[in-house]
Order: structure tokens, then C-alpha cells, then sequence
């Protein structure tokens, strides 16, 4: 974490909306970063934490924990193009729903995200219709084709938070140097969806004992590795600094750690389905296109891998990769569904059900991964509960359990990989940009 | 959805459910040597033919299959169907569903198709083939002819030579003739067989073709040319034929050779092999006809335990 230094021109929008003025009595609260862990009310006025409590709306939070709200570095809000999927104001919901107070969207849309007007009447729209703060992460090359690069530094102009070609990895080496060599001149962080595509060649799942078993055809995790470790050298080389989108394989875990170990700036996340599903699941399930996503499903021993990286800190933080599909896509043959399952609305509780209550790791330490780290790696503000900072927090029942998919989702898509798990652990408020925007019982 | 019993994957039958299949073979067999060669087994029952993917043998014998039993069938092949139209398989089946089928036989290019059928269908659904998946008709003809050429099939030793990669053959069978406890070795270019495959199938796994020494049985696969695309997984055919063809140089006397065909002769087989008279070739293109009459049999029949009462055999000829 000590290359964290905060973005200024990162452009954040949220829809207009009323400061929130609110007392969450007796609860605990709990910031690792600002060293906040007590008993008591946190009082928010006019959308800041601290202040006087007189006239406030009171909310009895007696056994519910308040937490910095979470940031997602890693979401797809489908606008422009396919907003049958998902747009702007249902993403954003989920994500407040969820607990999740910042997201940045990746470009992969139709068109994709690759020029500044189009980030422009993104950034516009997002301040009409985003329920919390939203950023977004532009193409590295014109139309995510590997060739061109974009306008890295009018993008930064215009308040693109990082840059990625997403699902379309840059395949040409000399590219990706030269977007990392531009980097000096642009300064925007390049997240990358790490792929060799000749490896994962037209693999749908984990390459393993159950791709094997039902002969659908694998993608090998070190189609992953080789390719971050191609990265990881140029980054070296050219003193770049890279963030690694949802690692999956144990191999590219070891690729991090070396990287990391000899220097190199890069940073990497995960997703809560890597942590607590396997292709298991696959080989099991009679409507297995739930659990089809890129990076896929890997075996027991990756599982377990990423949960070690990001308890010593290989992984440095959790993002959902949300990726909404509508459930007629999903309903194909596992080949030809859709990859991708949403998580906004389940990541905190995932997480907290498979690593707290798991005994992995405490609240302290996911608090952190989840919202404190993933906003100084994209040196976007930090969420806090220190007096004087913007309400930008979740009210979580650690005690609450719900069945996925009993209650409805506020994302337009309901492809989610979690269906029919308990997990404990509940968002039941959210204030994100000093406004109230979720109430679970309201 | 689907309420009857399906066949969709050879896990889905035990050694008992493979054993009642292949004993009502048996007696469809002996059907099938009288002048009149249909039974009124299935009169009434409706059967559709569902082949999004290529196929003859297959196709035809299922066909072949339902009318020997009196069942109305319908074959409904890929192109000119609905589907070219963008109407996904989901519909398809509903629409199909509006006839009140009884069975679903679905053969499709992709793996799992037929749990997506099964899922929107109140009738039976047999795989006839699934991409690179499963063809657990295929295993059951292929078990059935190595009991009534060769020995059961408890004790033997198989050996897959080939393109196991691409093989539902060979997924199918390997679990099939290991459920019926043979021994089961693969032999194959390393790049044609599935990593982890041992641990997910447990057989051995040779990259030696002079590892078939000890086998029984050859089973050839068929180099799926047509599913490799550009790049390769061999340097060539010529120097597949010289490493891993199953010749008479390479074969003991004694072995018995399979293949579910088509054949690419000259590659993974020679010709001379093909047209020896020892091969179990022909024996299985023609055993596939009352397998699949002893499998449509059996996934309507009423009872999955109770022992059949010689289906059609008792009853006249029709």
C-alpha cells in the first residue's frame, strides 16, 4: 500500500439528494484505518460525521456494527448498450444495497468506453442517476482492440479513474509497454484483466479434474499467470504501476508474491465467489451457467490459495467483477452462456460468512480489504468514520442471515452465483456521499 | 422437470441399470432375428428425434430404434430448423413439448444441452451425443459388444488410443467399461488428452502406444479433425499415423479392435485393420440398433427395478 496517493481528477458523480441527518444510536463502530473501535452513537449532520445530535432522527442500532461503506473497484453497469442487463441507477442501488458506497464501471460496453466525450455523458448521467459515488475506467485502446491507445491523458482530464481493456486483455506486449511507458505523462492506473487468450484458447471453465470429468473445454490457470507475469515485468522495466483484476489461480498468486517481493508496484484483487466457490459447483449443479464467469471457478487448492494472498496481503482487496446478464442468456448450454454473475448486494455478506465467521481473518482486517485498501490503491477518497468526514458508511447485522435470492435484488439481473446460500452477515444502512441511500426495512 | 428417468450421462446409471439395459438388448436381439421384426412395445408412445449435429449411424439407428418398437417418431435434423431463426433450444423444447413427446433423443454440439432440454420437458431425454461430453449410448452398445464377442467385461483391459481430448466416446466409454470393471488404460499424444484426466477418470495414461501390448481390447478414437480448428494439437497426420496409428505391426494376436466411426483410415487406424474381419467394428454400428430400442425401453419403462418381463418378446409380433 505505500505507493497509495490520492487522484484528485478522479471524478466521482452521484445524483442530487438530500444530506443525511441521522443519529445511529448504540451500535459498535468499527474503523481499522482511523483506529475507531467503540460503543456508542455516531452522529451524521448534514451529510458529515460528528456534530450536534439535537433534532436528528434517531436509528436504535443496539447490536449492529457501523463500518467505513465499501468500495468496488471492479463493477459493470452495462450503460451504454445493454441496459436490459443493468444501467446506471439499478447498479448503483445494488451497490448501496450492499453496502458499497463507491464503484468504478468498466468499459466494456457497446461502445465501449474509450473516449472522453463518451466518459463525459457517462460522468453526466452518473450525476443524474447514480444513487452513490461513481467513477469510471476507460478503454487502454480504442475500442478495447489491442492497437490503439486511447487519450490516456485527456481521460484523466476528464475524470476517468483507471484505465483497462477489461475482458480483452492487451495481447501485444510493445502495446501494453507503451501504454505503462505513457503512464508517466497520463498517471492513471492501468487494472487489467490478466489473459493469455491463445491459452484459454475457447475454454468456458477451470481447466481440472471436473472440466476433465464432463469434457467442456478448460482455460488453464496459468493462461492467467503467464500473463501477469508478463505485466509485472513491464511494469518493472518501466517503473509502472499495475493493479490486477480478480486473480483466480493459485500460480498467479506465486507470480504477485515474486512481483511483489522484488518491487514490483502492483496491486491485485479478488472476487467473493473465487473465495468461496469451487468448480465443484460445476460439476455438480443441473443448471451449472450460474457459476460460468471469466476468470472461472478454479479447484480447492486456488480457493484456498487467495484466501492465504489475501490474508498475508498478496491480494491487497475484494471487488465484485459485478457482471449483470439477463436470465434468458443464462439459460443457454454452459458454452454458450454468458460469463459473469452480479455480487453487489452479497459481497459483504459472502465475505464476512466465509472469512469472519469462518475465523479466517477479523472484521477489522475485511473492513480494510473491502474499503479501506481498494480506495487508496485508485487514490480515491477513503471512506471514514472519523469526525468531520463525509457519511460514507454501512450498518451492518453481523448476526443476520438471509437465503440468496429471498428477497428480491435491486440490480435488474439476478444471475447470481450465491443462490440459495445462507450467509450471514446483513447491509441493513447505507450513507454514501453524505446522503442516506439505503434502509433494508424500507 | 423431466419426471421420467433420463440418460443423460453413463453416471446416471449403476452396474444394475447398465446390467437391465443390456439384458433387454439381449432379447431385442433375438426379436430382431424373426421375419417380422418389429414389436408393438411402444405402440402409442411418441419419440422425437432431436439432431442438431452431424450423424448417420447414430441417427439413423435411433430412428430405426423407435419404429422396430411401434413408437411414433419424429427425426427433426439441424439445418432448416427452427433454430436457424435465432429460436433458442429452450423454445425449441417448448414448442416440441406442445406434442406431448415421451422421449427426447438430442443430439447437440454443446456440452450439457441436454439438461437445458430436460429441464423444460416433462419426457425422458437421451443423450445421443453432447459436443465434446458424453454418448452414453455409445458406451452401452460398446460394453454390450464386448460381452457377445469377446468375455465380460469384468477383468478385461481396455486401452482408448487417440483423441480423448475431443472424445464423448471415450468419456463415456472409459467410465462405462471402468463401472463394469475392466481395466482401463489411455494412450494418446500428450496434447490430446485432457489434463487431470487420470485423476477425474482414473485410468492410467500413456503417452506409449507400445503400452496397448497388454490390452484385450483397442479402442481407436477418431482424430476430430473438425473439432481441432487452426494451430494443431499434432505436428501432422503423417506423423500421428507413424506414432500412434493401430496397425497390425503394433497389434498382438488375440486383440480385439474397436471404433465407434467414423473412420479416418489411414490415420488412427490402418485400412487393413478396419477391414480385418476380427475388428468389433461392424459388430458395434449393428449392435447400436436394439441398445437403443433396450434404452427408449428402459427410460419408459414404469418401473426401473422390477425386471421386464422379456419386452416385446412375449408379447406377438406386430
Amino acid at each position: 500500500m505505500s505507493t497509495y496517493v490520492s487522484n484528485p481528477r478522479v471524478r466521482l458523480p452521484q445524483r442530487p439528494g438530500a444530506r443525511a441527518n441521522v443519529v445511529i444510536r448504540g451500535a459498535r463502530i468499527l474503523d481499522p484505518a482511523a483506529g475507531i473501535d467503540r460503543e456508542g452513537d455516531l452522529v451524521v449532520r448534514d451529510g458529515v460525521i460528528g456534530g450536534d445530535p439535537d433534532g436528528l432522527e434517531v436509528v436504535d442500532a443496539t447490536g449492529l456494527t457501523v463500518i467505513p461503506g465499501l468500495v468496488d473497484v471492479h463493477v459493470h453497469l452495462r450503460t451504454p448498450g445493454k441496459e436490459h442487463a443493468e444501467d446506471i441507477a439499478t447498479g448503483t442501488a445494488s451497490a448501496a444495497a450492499g453496502g458499497v458506497v463507491t464503484v468504478l464501471a468498466m468499459p466494456n460496453t457497446q461502445p465501449p468506453t474509450d473516449s472522453p466525450s463518451i466518459l463525459g455523458s457517462l460522468l453526466d448521467r452518473a450525476a443524474r442517476e447514480a444513487v452513490v459515488p461513481t467513477g469510471f475506467i476507460p478503454a487502454i485502446t480504442v475500442g478495447q482492440m489491442g492497437d490503439q491507445l486511447t487519450e490516456h491523458g485527456d481521460l484523466a482530464e476528464a475524470g476517468a479513474a483507471a484505465l483497462s481493456d477489461d475482458g480483452v486483455p492487451v495481447a501485444n506486449a510493445s502495446v501494453m509497454r507503451r501504454a505503462l511507458q505513457y503512464q508517466k505523462a497520463a498517471d492513471l492506473l492501468f487494472t487489467l484483466h490478466e489473459e493469455d487468450m491463445s491459452l484459454s484458447g475457447t475454454g468456458v471453465m477451470h481447466e481440472g479434474v471436473i472440466s476433465a470429468r464432463i469434457g467442456l473445454a478448460g482455460i488453464p490457470g496459468v493462461s492467467e499467470a503467464v500473463q501477469v507475469a508478463r505485466d509485472c515485468s513491464l511494469a518493472a522495466y518501466e517503473d509502472a504501476r499495475i493493479h490486477i483484476c480478480h486473480v483466480s489461480a493459485r500460480e498467479t498468486v506465486e507470480e504477485i508474491r515474486l512481483a511483489k517481493a522484488r518491487g514490483v508496484s502492483v496491486t491485485a484483487e479478488v472476487t467473493p465467489h473465487h473465495l468461496l466457490l469451487t468448480d465443484q459447483v460445476v460439476g455438480d449443479d443441473p443448471d451449472p451457467a450460474k457459476f460460468k464467469m471469466n476468470p472461472p471457478l478454479r479447484g480447492s487448492d486456488d480457493r484456498e490459495a487467495l484466501i492465504e494472498a489475501l490474508i498475508d496481503g498478496t491480494l491487497d482487496c475484494i471487488a465484485t467483477d459485478h457482471a449483470p446478464h439477463p436470465a434468458d442468456e443464462k439459460e443457454n448450454p454452459f458454452a454458450a452462456a454468458p460469463f459473469g454473475v452480479i455480487g453487489l448486494e452479497t459481497a459483504f455478506a459472502a465475505c464476512h460468512t466465509e472469512l469472519v465467521v469462518g475465523g479466517r481473518m477479523d472484521l477489522s482486517d475485511l473492513v480494510l480489504r473491502m474499503s479501506t485498501n481498494p480506495a487508496r490503491i485508485f487514490g480515491l477518497p477513503v471512506p471514514s468514520l472519523a469526525d468531520g468526514a463525509r457519511a460514507d458508511l454501512a450498518v451492518v447485522d453481523l448476526a443476520a442471515t438471509d437465503v440468496v435470492g429471498e428477497r428480491p435484488y435491486a440490480s435488474k439481473s439476478t444471475n447470481a452465483a450465491f443462490v440459495g446460500m445462507q450467509l450471514t452477515g446483513q447491509v441493513v444502512m447505507t450513507l454514501a456521499g453524505g446522503q442516506d441511500v439505503y434502509r433494508r426495512n424500507a | 422437470m423431466s419426471a421420467r428417468s433420463s440418460l443423460i450421462r453413463i453416471g446416471d446409471l449403476d452396474v444394475d441399470g447398465i446390467g437391465r439395459i443390456l439384458g433387454t438388448a439381449e432379447r431385442f436381439g433375438e426379436v430382431m432375428e424373426r421375419d417380422i421384426k418389429k414389436v408393438p412395445t411402444l405402440r402409442g408412445r411418441t419419440v422425437i428425434n432431436l439432431f442438431l449435429e452431424p450423424s448417420t449411424r447414430t441417427s439413423t439407428s435411433f430412428e430405426l430404434a423407435a419404429k422396430r418398437l411401434s413408437a411414433d417418431v419424429v427425426s427433426i435434423k439441424g439445418a432448416g430448423t427452427s433454430m436457424d431463426k435465432g429460436e433458442t433450444l429452450k423454445d425449441t423444447i417448448r414448442t416440441l413439448e406442445a406434442y406431448d413427446p415421451d422421449v427426447f433423443v438430442v443430439r447437440h454440439p454443446q456440452v450439457g444441452a441436454c439438461d437445458v432440454v430436460a429441464r423444460h420437458t416433462s419426457a425422458a431425454v437421451v443423450n445421443a451425443g453432447d459436443g465434446t461430453g458424453e454418448h452414453p449410448t455409445q458406451a452401452l452398445l460398446d460394453l454390450y459388444t464386448v460381452q457377445r464377442e469377446i468375455a465380460p467385461v469384468e477383468g478385461l483391459h481396455v486401452a482408448f488410443v487417440g483423441d480423448v481430448l475431443h472424445s464423448r466416446v471415450a468419456r463415456s466409454g472409459i467410465s462405462a467399461f471402468r463401472m463394469m470393471g475392466a481395466k482401463v488404460t489411455v494412450v494418446a499424444p500428450p496434447t490430446l488428452v485432457p489434463r487431470y484426466l487420470g485423476e477425474a477418470l482414473g485410468t492410467e495414461v500413456s503417452a506409449d502406444i507400445r503400452d496397448i501390448a497388454d490390452a484385450d481390447v483397442v479402442y481407436v478414437l477418431r482424430m476430430q479433425l473438425e473439432r481441432m480448428g487452426t494451430g494443431g494439437f499434432v505436428p501432422s497426420l503423417e506423423e500421428y499415423a507413424r506414432m500412434y496409428q493401430v496397425n497390425h505391426s503394433r497389434l498382438r494376436t488375440g486383440q480385439r479392435v474397436m471404433h465407434a466411426g467414423p473412420v479416418n483410415r489411414g490415420v488412427e487406424i490402418s485400412g487393413k485393420v478396419v477391414d480385418d474381419p476380427s475388428t468389433l467394428i461392424e459388430a458395434q454400428a449393428g449392435n447400436g440398433l436394439v441398445v437403443r430400442m433396450a434404452v427408449l425401453y428402459d427410460v419408459l419403462s414404469e418401473s426401473q427395478t422390477a425386471a421386464p418381463g422379456v419386452p416385446g418378446v412375449t408379447l406377438e409380433a406386430a
